[in-house]
C-alpha cells in the first residue's frame, strides 16, 4: 500500500466543517487528508453572506485577524414586506464584530491556506465516489482515480451527503425539509452602498436585512408559502436573496429564480439595488429538519459534521458556526479514538457527548419544533401578518378626519373578524409555545 | 405567476454570468420510463437553472447538465425519487466566485 493514501483521518469536504475538523487532527499530531471535489474549495457553496466570528476564533485561534473580510456586519434589519411597502425594525451596533460579510470563495481559500500551515494534507480537483468498507466498518475511501485508507473518516460533504447516504446513516430528506435559496451577487460602486445603507468607517459597518411577507406583486395571490429574503452589504457588492420552502415551491409550481426577480421589484428593495449589475446568480440547499430529521451522527470508523447532519439553526441565519464547531469536535473525537486505537461505533460516540455538551445539540433540541410550528402558520407569517402591520401603521401615521379609539377599536376587532377565530390561536399557541421551547431550552 | 417565458429568459441570462468547468458527461441521470408517468414533473419547473425540461415532440425530459448549479432540489422535489444524482467530476462544474 502506498504510504501516501494512508492516513490516521480522511475528511471529505472543504467547507468550514471539514477545514475546521482536518485542522483539528493536524493540531493533535496526526496524519489527515482532506479531499474536496472542487478545484477551488469555496467555490461549490453559497450563504446569506456573514460567517460569525466567535466560531472563527474558537478555530483559527490568533490566525482569525487575518482574515480577509469585506464587512463588518453591525446592522440587522427585521422587515415585513407588503405590496405598497415595508414594516422595519431595525438594530445597529457600531462596536459589534459579531459577524463578517466575506465570499465564500475567499473564506475558503483562506481557511486552507491556515490548514495547510497547520499540516493537513489538502488533496482539491477529486471527487469522493465511494466509501470503503470492511466488516461494515468504514476504513476509507474511493476517489475516480484512487483509493485512501485512514482510521477514522470525517464526512463533511455538504447538505446533499451522498456518501453519509451510501451506508445508511441518513435517510433522504423530504421536499418540506429543505429550504432553496437562491442569491443574485449585485455589483455597486462602494460609495454608492455606503451611501444608500448610511454607512460610515469605511468596511466596520455593514448591513444584514431579512423580510418576510410574500404579499406583493405577482406573488400577492400566492398561499402557503414559507419564504424569507435577504440581503448582505458587502464591500462593493450587495448580496440579494431568497430562501423557500423546497414542498410550498412544488405545490405553487413556483420557480425561485422568478420569485427572486419579483423582489428586486418591491419598492422598498429595487432602490436598494438600483443601477446594480448582477455578477453571479447562484443556489443551494439549506437542511431544515434538523433535530428531528438528525442522521446517524457516526458509525464504526466515520463521522458526521456541518451541513451533512443537518447541524443548522434558520431561525437565527447559522449555520458556519454551527459546521466550525462541529467540524472541530468531530477532530477531537478522532483523536480520542485514535489514543484509545479504538475506531468502533461504541468509541466514537464520544462526538455526540461533545456535541451534547456544546450549544449544537442544545439548540438543535430547543429548536426542534420551531421551524414546523412557524411553517405551519406560514399564511399567517407571509400574508396576514403584513397586511395587519399595514393597517396598524395606517392608522397611526394618517390624520384620516376619524377618531383614533374608533379606528384602533374595530382594528382590534377585526383580529377577530378577519379569519376564523381558531386561526387567531393557533398563531398565538404556535408563537408562544416556539418561544417556551427555547427559553426552557438546556 | 404563469411567465414562464420571461424566467426562461431570466435564468438564461443569469447563467450567462456563470464559470463552468469542464462538462464531459452527464451527472444527473433520469429514468425516461418513469418520468413518462410522472404527472406534475416538477423537476421541469424548480429547478433554479432550468436544466430540465420537457421535449414538445416526443415527451422525454431534456437534461442540460451542464447549466447545473449543484444544489440537488431536484433530487429531494422529484415525486419517484428517480433522478440519479450525482457530482459532476473531480474539479469540473460550476464554479462561484461571488458568493
Amino acid at each position: 500500500m502506498d504510504t501516501i493514501n494512508k492516513a490516521d483521518v480522511i475528511v471529505v469536504g472543504a467547507g468550514p466543517a471539514g477545514i475546521s475538523a482536518a485542522i483539528e487532527v493536524a493540531r493533535g499530531g496526526k496524519k489527515v487528508v482532506l479531499i474536496e471535489r472542487a478545484q477551488y474549495a469555496g467555490s461549490k457553496n453559497m450563504y446569506g453572506g456573514a460567517v460569525y466570528t466567535s466560531a472563527l476564533k474558537e478555530v483559527f485561534r490568533d490566525d482569525f485577524e487575518t482574515i480577509p473580510y469585506e464587512r463588518v456586519i453591525n446592522s440587522h434589519t427585521w422587515a415585513f414586506l407588503t405590496d405598497t411597502g415595508s414594516f422595519e425594525m431595525t438594530y445597529k451596533n457600531d462596536d459589534s464584530t459579531a459577524s463578517y460579510a466575506i465570499k465564500r470563495f475567499n473564506l475558503e481559500k483562506w481557511m486552507i491556506e491556515r490548514a495547510k500551515e497547520a499540516g493537513v494534507y489538502y488533496i482539491p480537483n477529486t471527487l469522493v465516489t465511494n466509501l470503503l468498507l470492511k466488516d461494515g466498518v468504514v476504513i476509507g475511501v474511493k476517489t475516480e482515480l484512487e483509493e485512501y485508507f485512514a482510521s477514522v473518516t470525517i464526512l463533511a460533504d455538504g447538505v446533499n451527503s451522498l456518501l453519509s447516504r451510501q451506508i445508511n446513516l441518513r435517510n433522504n430528506y423530504e421536499p418540506k425539509d429543505i429550504i432553496l435559496s437562491v442569491k443574485e451577487a449585485i455589483k455597486l460602486d462602494k460609495k454608492i452602498i455606503e451611501e444608500r445603507f448610511n454607512l460610515k468607517d469605511d468596511c466596520k459597518n455593514g448591513v444584514n436585512k431579512q423580510y418576510f411577507g410574500t404579499a406583493f406583486g405577482n406573488l400577492k395571490d400566492v398561499k402557503n408559502l414559507f419564504m424569507m429574503t435577504f440581503l448582505y452589504t458587502f464591500k462593493d457588492t450587495v448580496m440579494l436573496g431568497v430562501g423557500a420552502n423546497l414542498a410550498d415551491l412544488t405545490k405553487n409550481k413556483l420557480n425561485l429564480n422568478q420569485i427572486l426577480d419579483e423582489v428586486k421589484k418591491h419598492p422598498d428593495i429595487s432602490p436598494l439595488i438600483k443601477d446594480g449589475e448582477t455578477i453571479e446568480y447562484s443556489a443551494h440547499l439549506i437542511p431544515e429538519g434538523g433535530y428531528k430529521k438528525m442522521p446517524k451522527l457516526y458509525s464504526s470508523g466515520v463521522i458526521i459534521a456541518g451541513d451533512a447532519a443537518g447541524f443548522i439553526n434558520s431561525v437565527h441565519f447559522e449555520g458556519t458556526n454551527f459546521a466550525l464547531i462541529s467540524g472541530k469536535l468531530a477532530g477531537e473525537s478522532a483523536l480520542v479514538a485514535l489514543e484509545n486505537n479504538d475506531f468502533s461505533e461504541r468509541s466514537l460516540s464520544v462526538y455526540r457527548k461533545k456535541l451534547e455538551k456544546s450549544f449544537i445539540m442544545k439548540d438543535l433540541y430547543a429548536y426542534r419544533n420551531v421551524i414546523e410550528r412557524l411553517y405551519s402558520r406560514s399564511n399567517s407569517l407571509s400574508v396576514y401578518y403584513p397586511k395587519k402591520i399595514r393597517e396598524l401603521f395606517e392608522i397611526v401615521t394618517s390624520a384620516n378626519c376619524i377618531s383614533k379609539g374608533s379606528q384602533i377599536r374595530s382594528y382590534v376587532s377585526s383580529f377577530f373578524k378577519d379569519r376564523n377565530i381558531s386561526e387567531l390561536f393557533k398563531d398565538i399557541f404556535a408563537f408562544l409555545k416556539c418561544g417556551l421551547d427555547v427559553f426552557f431550552g438546556k | 405567476m404563469q411567465e414562464n417565458k420571461d424566467n426562461k429568459k431570466s435564468i438564461q441570462e443569469k447563467l450567462e454570468l456563470l464559470k463552468y468547468n469542464c462538462a464531459n458527461s452527464s451527472h444527473l441521470i433520469v429514468d425516461q420510463k418513469v418520468c413518462a408517468k410522472c404527472k406534475d414533473k416538477p423537476c421541469t419547473f424548480i429547478c433554479p437553472a432550468g436544466v430540465y425540461s420537457k421535449d414538445e415532440i416526443t415527451g422525454e425530459i431534456i437534461v442540460q447538465y451542464e447549466n447545473c448549479l449543484e444544489c440537488g432540489a431536484c433530487r429531494i422535489a422529484c415525486p419517484k425519487n428517480t433522478i440519479d444524482w450525482s457530482y459532476p467530476e473531480s474539479g469540473c462544474g460550476v464554479v462561484f466566485k461571488h458568493n
